[in-house]
């Protein structure tokens, strides 16, 4: 009785909201909104008066095809750098509170992985690899970037664990190579200062808008923060594996 | 009405009937499926909106890192309270 009477107050909440949103003037129907009131225009058109061609236009002031990154890794890098240190503090929290331990061992539990699970895991491991660092290289061309690109490297570490349970990472290499990656995402940042104008400025050579090699700096950064991403969320997975020797 | 606008019916009724089912199940590894099943209707939902990006890193956080994460947290919970 109380379920039926939650779920009643859900159902009509939820209609109650489509229908103000549906009438309402300052909410355009789909595909309507006019643009440029709501994103800069400047960051639409990249600061040209002439249209933007895949494929063609040559060394635009932004010069991601993917109108999202060129917004979040070049008007805003420095937004990401913030967002990439929040996840760093949250890893770091994980090890504080899970991986302390000087000595950790595989969690124990009550499942043993049977064959089909080791050998699918094994084979769909290199495909789901692969998906990552496609992602992560053509973050600038189509959809998804670094931070998909690094979870779906992380997933597949993931994999490995669930496909063995004595099975445990170089997990020492993974801080080396996170701190590494980090480092070098503020080290361009600071070469952006020196040889360009501001802090994490595109001081490369922008190319043609949609080839693989394009838009300077940021596939560079890209990569950085896939390989940042793809380490942290693996130590991540082996922190929530592991748990302390007892001797 | 066309074909687009049925199924974002369909995929925004079933939004909310998981997200309930989500929150008043009793069970938490059931309720654990069902944040899941959510994140992948949200990807579908997404998709038809047009926004592939956040499409992609829903699928891979909501749906594939977070729900093992919760799964694994369980199994240890239960583990613990075995003891």
């Amino acid at each position: 009785m109380k379920k039926l009477l939650a779920f009643i107050a859900v159902i009509g909440l939820g209609v109650l909201i489509i229908l103000a949103l549906d009438n309402n003037y300052q909410f355009p129907a789909f595909g309507h909104a006019y643009l440029p009131s709501r994103v800069s225009e400047h960051y639409i058109t990249k600061g040209s008066n002439v249209d933007i061609i895949f494929g063609q236009t040559l060394n635009p002031e932004s010069g991601p095809a993917n109108i999202v990154t060129s917004i979040v890794v070049d008007y805003r890098s420095f937004d990401t750098l913030g967002e990439v240190t929040v996840l760093f503090i949250s890893a770091l929290g994980v090890s504080l509170l899970l991986g302390s331990a000087v000595t950790q061992k595989r969690l124990e539990l009550e499942f043993k992985p049977n064959f089909m699970l080791r050998v699918g895991s094994r084979a769909l491991f290199g495909i789901i690899i692969m998906t990552g660092v496609y992602v992560t290289l053509h973050g600038h061309l189509t959809p998804g970037g670094g931070f998909p690109g690094g979870t779906m490297i992380a997933s597949a570490m993931l994999l490995l664990y669930l496909a063995d349970d004595q099975f445990r990472a170089k997990i020492k290499s993974f801080k080396i190579l996170e701190g590494v990656a980090g480092s070098l995402y503020v080290i361009i940042g600071l070469i952006g200062l020196i040889v360009g104008t501001y802090f994490l400025s595109n001081f490369l050579d922008n190319g043609v808008v949609g080839d693989l090699l394009s838009s300077g700096i940021i596939p560079i950064v890209y990569i950085l923060i896939g390989l940042k991403v793809g380490s942290e969320i693996s130590g991540m997975i082996d922190n929530f594996l592991t748990e302390e020797e007892v001797k | 009405m066309t074909f687009i606008d049925i199924v974002m019916l369909v995929v925004s009724i079933l939004l909310l009937i998981i997200a309930f089912l989500a929150v008043s199940e009793k069970k938490l590894i059931k309720s654990v499926i069902f944040l899941s099943a959510l994140s992948m209707l949200s990807v579908v939902s997404f998709v038809l909106m047009k926004a592939p990006d956040v499409a992609l890193t829903e699928a891979v956080i909501g749906s594939g890192l977070v729900t093992s994460l919760f799964v694994f947290t369980l199994l240890s919970i239960k583990k613990e309270e075995a003891k």
